[in-house]
Formats: structure tokens, C-alpha cells, sequence
């Protein structure tokens, strides 16, 4: 491979980028050295084992990430604000939509949803850490090597553009022949490890590790819906496993398995990814979920209505998510039949979605609401979720759906589902658990700025597509004539785009600001209506959570403590057994990614060298014998009066 | 010490293991038809399966999370097999 094959070559705006990639490396690099932080670095974060420094790591990236695709989503609606634009070439705008889709889902909305669930279920269920401390560390790893391996396709090799969906035959080595599409099933098979292992490390910990006295139908509701997601996530992900393991044959190997000749069949590319695909919808939505029902419950100084009727809502989600996924190819051909079933099991899942809706409103009803920044974003989610999951029962509907299918209706419909669904949530899940890791609150008045620019621009944004769709603009077309008359909707679109722009650079500033001038409070309870019990122990929350187990006697617990002037903590401090740090997690992911890297480029001998460092990596970890450390009664005195306030 | 290198149990369950991948193999030899081929791999894959979840996996060992154990396992059978059926569904008989 010749030296500009390997670099992607020829626009302006790649060279920019190559450029800042280097410029901000060194910059790190350099003030890293300056600062002398690299001991900090490797000590306190890269070789954490602690679930609250994992899921800060997995929301950092996150934002990252939110950044990259927000970029993208930025090209794309400057390139479609006029009709006949000449920003970007058909081929740059087929990777710019493809990458969108990829970060956003799987490398913005899952690590996010990912840092939130590790900071704050291992405090709900008042444990000290997950079940596996060191596979956790792992699953990080993976997930960002995964990650970088992904974005680094944009300098190096170029991206994929076959769409986020890689649907074949376009997908395939007969008209994807760059290693675009490489960089995608091997890029996501190594998050997806990640993703699969934390699936794992979640149920064990939810079941075997909550507090003494803490039953199943009293956990917290967002540990409830974390508990449902990673049963999602370990039986869909293994589809996607399968899928792109498939791909990957077909692309470096010369496998069959989905091109159209030899006994290939490239819609099962589709069906396999679609089958992983739709239970995929509901592990991002089912805990964002979980976040809005804890925000509603402490915003409005209630308990949460129809607690059983929330879990047993999420448990048939859960089951009809695995059963509804051929709605995303109606049009592929198949029959009447086909059609009409999952139709009727797509609708189905509107009737338990109905139930958590009605449930949360019936939790506001007489409730004393402060209007909060989390809050906001949980009462605008409501209405806009709405029209999101009214415009997916008009998609539901197979004959409908052939005027909808692949238009921009289409992807109004699942913006209007994801944002207020997902994004909003892991926003309003930020700010709400924000104070219980640093010990101080975003600023309001920032936030509710942000909240008002995102919720406004949003409509703006996303309202028109519904219009254009109907008016029968397609998706992921790069540019259109004037005669079509998509040109002054598709312009307010752009304009919309900005504004959300802007309000993330508004959320960001918050960030900044709030580290640099907010108050420090340090109390256990901040936003003075926990009910649970991340918010029994002091913010930012010690090593190892609480100094002295919980103990449980019925829902809510802290809430009934607090009111009922009853002991949540009693006995007296014994030592603590901690996991210790480990070096190996990072030094795995490392591997991981040069792996990844050789097998995209098809170089076997560093491919095979880089297997073999893996496997010699997971040896290592077979014959290390490690029991973890106890913190001794004086260091845990010391550590909780530096706290201050009550012993926990 | 020899019985705490070699566990019986498992050191014939891990032979027996892969017995049963070897036989899984033997479908490819010429001269089987394709309805004793899939008899012979649906057999060694349910044995294959038995092995690991009762010996290696420990499922009947504790009594505490037994059921939440089985309905682990029966959501897994649901999912499997509305994967696998679903697909002919979709993909060859209501094609």
C-alpha cells in the first residue's frame, strides 16, 4: 500500500483536520510533561478499577464524541441548507452521514448511558464497587480503543460510507472497496466486547451485591431499568458479534455469506443487523427511562406512581424490542404476512411506553415541583417524546410505511425519539448526579440557558424534516434542485442546527465555569429531595462509597430515613476490602487497538503478533493472584472527618 | 495432590468436550446425508451446551439464585429462537 493511499488525500477541510489532530496530541503531550501529570494520569485513571473514575472516563469520552458527531451533523445541514450546494462532494457526505450515525449511537449515547449507570448503580444498591472491578476497567478500555479506532478511519484510510446501517451489497468489497468498511466491523467488534462484558458485570452486581434488605421490586427505578438493559444487552449483542464477524469474512476473506452470488444472501445482512439492531433502540431509551423517573420522583417530592407497572412495562419492552425488528425493511419485498405481524408487535410497544407516560404525569399530579435544570429537560422529554413515538406508530404501519420508508419523515421520527429520549436524559442525568461526584452543582442559570436553546433549536431543527419528508425528500441524498422546493425548510433546518450548536457550547461552558466559580457544598444531599441511596453518602463520594453498609428496609430509603429519623448506617467501621489498581486493562485496550488496526490494513503478521500479545495478556490475568487491599478503621476515620458532617 | 491438579469431574467433561466438537467435525466426511449431518451437529450441540452449563458454569450449584438463573436461561431460549425462526420467517417462508 503506497504512503497517499494510506492517508486520506485531496480535501482541504481533512488536511484542517490532520493538522489539529497534531497540533492538540502535542499540546497534550506537551503540558502533560509541563505539568508533570503523567504519574497522576497513570495512577489515578488509567489504571482505575473504580466504577465512579470509569464512568467519569466513559462520560469525558462521551462528550468527545457528542463533539465529533455534532460536527458532522453540522456538515451535513451546511451542505443541505441551499439547494445545489458544493460544500462537500457525494463520497464526503456519504462518509460524513455514516460516521454521524456510528458515533452518535454507539460511541456518544452508549458510553454515556455507560458512565452514568457506573457512577451511580453501585451507589443505588449501596454496594461498594461492581461485581467485576478489573473487567469493568476492561470494558472501558475496549469501548475507547473500539472508539479511536473508529475515528482515526477519517485521516487514515478513510471512512466508512456505506451508512450506519453498512447495509449489504453496498457494503461489500464489490462496491465498498476501500478499508472504509473494515475500519467498521472491526471498530465495532472491539467496543462491542466491551459493551457485552458490561452487560455481564451489571447483572451480577444488581443481583448479588445490593445492599442487606434491599428486595428486587425495591430497587431504585433507574437500577431497575440499568437490570433490564443489560439482559438486552447480553442477548442482542451477540447478534451483532455474529453479524460483523460475518462481514468481516465476507470483507477480508473472501466469505459468501452476503453477496448476492454463490449462495449469499445480502438481505440477511440486514435481518441480523436489524435483529441486534432494534433491541439496540431500547438499551439506549429504557435507561434514559430509569434517569427521568428518579428526576421526576425527587423534583416533585413524591413517590413514583405505579412502581410495579413501571417495572413490569420495561420487562415487556424488553421482550416485544426483540420481536418487532422487520419493520426496518417493510419495503425489502417480503409478504403481506410478514408485514402484518410485526406491524402489530411494533404497536404493541406503544401500550407499555403509554403506561410509563401516563405514570410519570400521574407522579406530577400534586406533586410540589421546583422547576430545576434536570427537571426541565424531564418535562420538556415528555410532550416531545410524544410526538416521536406518535410519528413511529405511523411508521409502524406496513403500507404507510412505504410512502415513509427512507425519507427524511424517517429521520425526523427517530431524532424525535433519540434526542429528547436518550440525549436529554443523559443530560439531565449530568447535571442531577453531577454534584455527587465533585462535590459542587452546575450553575443554574447556565443550564437553563442551554436547556432553552437546545429544547427550541431542537424543534427548529428537526419539526421541517417531517414536512420534507412528506414532500418526498429522501435521506442521505447529498444535494437537491431548486425545482424541488426542499430549499427554505431544509434552510431553517440549518439554522436550527446552529442554535443546537450552540446550546452545547453553552452546556459546555457551564462545565468550565461551574469548576472555576461554583460553590463547593460537600453535602450528602444537595438538591434536598434524595430519596435514594447514592445520595445517603457524601458528595464527592469516597473510595469506597459508604464507610459502613446500608441497611435496607424498604423503598426509597433514604427518603423514609430522613423522615422517619431512622439510622440508615448502623454498627460499627470495619476494614474495607478494595479492589487494587491494575496497569492490565489499558495495556489490553492498547493491544486491542494495534490489533484492530493491522487486521482493517489486512497485515497479517503484525495482526498475528498483536492476537498472540492478547492472548499472553489474558494468561497473565489467568495465573495472577490478586485479593485486593483493605483500608484499615484509622485511614477510614481520617477520609470521613475530611468529609465532614455525619458518619455514613 | 493429583486430584487437586486433575479434577475428574472436569478433566472428563473437558475431554468429553472435546469429543463432542470432534464428532461435530466428522459431518464434513463424505458420504453423510444432510438430515443424519444436522441430527448428528443439533445432538452435539445440545450435549455441548449441557457439558458447559452444568459442569464449567456451575448452574445447579447454588440454591439462592435459581430462579432467577432459569429465567435467564428461558429469556435466552425466547431470544434464540425468535432469532433463528423469525429470520426463516421474514427471510424464506414469508418471503
Amino acid at each position: 500500500m503506497k504512503l497517499d493511499e494510506f492517508f486520506v488525500t485531496g480535501e482541504p477541510m481533512i488536511y484542517a483536520a490532520m493538522v489539529s489532530i497534531v497540533v492538540a496530541s502535542l499540546a497534550i503531550l506537551i503540558g502533560l510533561t509541563y505539568f508533570k501529570k503523567w504519574g497522576y494520569l497513570w495512577r489515578e485513571w488509567l489504571t482505575t478499577v473504580d466504577h465512579k473514575r470509569i464512568g467519569v472516563m466513559y462520560i469525558i469520552a462521551a462528550l468527545l464524541m457528542l463533539f465529533r458527531g455534532g460536527v458532522d451533523a453540522l456538515l451535513m445541514r451546511a451542505q443541505l441548507a441551499v439547494p445545489e450546494n458544493g460544500l462537500l462532494d457525494a463520497q464526503h457526505y456519504n462518509e460524513i452521514f455514516t460516521t454521524h450515525g456510528v458515533v452518535m449511537i454507539l460511541f456518544m449515547a452508549m458510553p454515556f448511558i455507560i458512565g452514568l449507570m457506573n457512577v451511580v448503580v453501585p451507589l443505588q444498591i449501596g454496594a461498594r464497587d461492581v461485581a467485576f472491578p478489573r473487567l469493568n476497567a476492561v470494558s472501558f478500555w475496549l469501548f475507547f480503543a473500539g472508539a479511536m479506532l473508529f475515528n482515526i478511519s477519517f485521516v487514515i484510510g478513510g471512512s466508512p460510507d456505506a451508512g450506519w446501517t453498512a447495509y449489504f451489497p453496498l457494503a461489500s468489497l464489490e462496491f465498498s472497496p476501500t478499508v472504509g468498511n473494515n475500519f467498521y466491523s472491526i471498530s465495532l467488534q472491539i467496543a462491542g466486547i466491551g459493551t457485552l462484558l458490561t452487560g455481564v458485570n451489571f447483572i451480577v452486581t444488581i443481583l448479588k451485591m445490593r445492599a442487606p434488605g434491599m428486595k428486587l421490586m425495591q430497587m431504585p427505578m433507574f437500577t431497575w431499568s440499568i437490570l433490564i438493559t443489560s439482559v438486552i444487552i447480553v442477548f442482542a449483542f451477540p447478534v451483532l458479534t455474529v453479524a460483523l464477524a460475518l462481514m468481516m469474512f465476507d470483507r477480508m476473506f473472501g466469505g459468501q455469506f452476503f453477496t448476492m452470488a454463490n449462495g449469499g444472501m445480502d438481505m440477511l445482512w440486514a435481518n441480523l443487523f436489524w435483529v441486534w439492531g432494534h433491541p439496540e433502540v431500547y438499551i439506549v431509551i429504557l435507561p434514559a427511562f430509569g434517569i427521568y423517573s428518579e428526576i421526576i420522583a425527587t423534583f416533585s417530592k413524591k413517590n413514583l406512581y405505579g412502581y410495579k407497572s413501571m417495572v413490569a412495562s420495561m420487562v415487556v419492552i424488553s421482550l416485544l424490542s426483540f420481536v418487532v425488528w422487520a419493520h426496518h425493511f417493510y419495503t425489502m419485498g417480503h409478504g403481506s404476512m410478514v408485514n402484518s405481524v410485526f406491524s402489530i408487535t411494533t404497536m404493541a410497544i406503544a401500550v407499555p411506553t403509554g403506561v410509563k407516560i401516563f405514570n410519570w404525569l400521574f407522579t406530577l399530579q400534586k406533586g410540589r415541583i421546583s422547576f430545576t435544570t434536570p427537571m426541565l429537560y424531564t418535562l420538556a422529554f415528555i410532550p416531545i417524546f410524544t410526538i416521536g413515538g406518535v410519528t413511529g406508530v405511523m411508521l409502524a404501519m406496513a403500507s404507510a410505511d412505504y410512502q415513509y420508508h427512507n425519507t427524511m419523515f424517517l429521520v425526523a421520527h427517530f431524532h424525535y425519539v433519540l434526542i429528547p429520549g436518550t440525549v436529554f436524559a443523559v443530560i439531565a442525568g449530568f447535571h442531577y448526579w453531577f454534584p455527587k461526584v465533585f462535590g459542587f452543582r452546575l450553575n443554574e442559570r447556565l443550564g437553563k440557558l442551554a436547556f432553552w436553546l437546545i429544547t427550541i433549536f431542537f424543534n427548529v431543527t428537526f419539526l421541517p424534516l417531517f414536512f420534507l419528508g412528506l414532500n418526498g425528500m429522501s435521506r442521505r441524498m447529498y444535494t437537491y434542485s431548486e425545482g424541488s422546493g426542499f430549499g427554505p425548510l431544509n434552510m431553517v433546518a440549518s439554522i436550527g442546527a446552529v442554535g443546537l450548536a450552540l446550546g452545547f457550547v453553552v452546556l459546555c461552558y457551564n462545565i468550565y465555569w461551574s469548576f472555576r466559580y461554583a460553590p463547593r457544598e460537600n453535602v450528602n444531599d444537595p438538591w434536598g429531595g434524595g430519596r435514594t441511596l447514592e445520595w445517603a453518602t457524601h458528595s464527592p463520594v469516597p473510595e469506597y462509597n459508604f464507610a459502613r453498609t446500608p441497611n435496607v428496609k424498604g423503598m426509597d430509603a433514604y427518603w423514609h430515613s430522613k423522615k422517619e429519623n431512622q439510622p440508615l448506617f448502623e454498627g460499627k467501621i470495619e476494614p474495607i476490602h478494595m479492589p487494587n489498581n491494575s496497569g492490565q486493562p489499558f495495556i489490553l485496550g492498547v493491544i486491542f487497538f494495534f490489533l484492530g488496526f493491522f487486521l482493517v490494513f489486512s497485515w497479517w503478521i503484525p495482526s498475528i503478533i498483536a492476537g498472540i500479545a492478547v492472548i499472553i495478556m489474558l494468561a497473565a490475568r489467568t495465573f495472577e493472584r490478586d485479593h485486593g487491599r483493605h483500608i484499615p478503621v484509622k485511614e477510614i476515620m481520617e477520609i470521613e472527618e475530611k468529609h465532614g458532617g455525619e458518619l455514613v | 495432590m493429583m486430584k487437586q491438579l486433575f479434577p475428574i469431574k472436569h478433566v472428563m467433561g473437558y475431554i468429553f468436550s472435546l469429543v463432542l466438537s470432534v464428532v461435530a467435525l466428522a459431518v464434513l466426511m463424505d458420504g453423510i446425508t444432510y438430515t443424519v449431518g444436522l441430527a448428528i451437529l443439533l445432538i452435539c450441540a445440545i450435549l455441548q451446551a449441557g457439558t458447559q452449563l452444568f459442569l464449567f458454569m456451575h448452574i445447579n450449584e447454588s440454591k439462592d439464585t435459581k430462579t432467577s438463573l432459569y429465567l435467564n436461561i428461558a429469556y435466552a431460549l425466547f431470544v434464540g429462537l425468535v432469532t433463528i425462526f423469525g429470520t426463516l420467517f421474514t427471510m424464506i417462508w414469508g418471503y
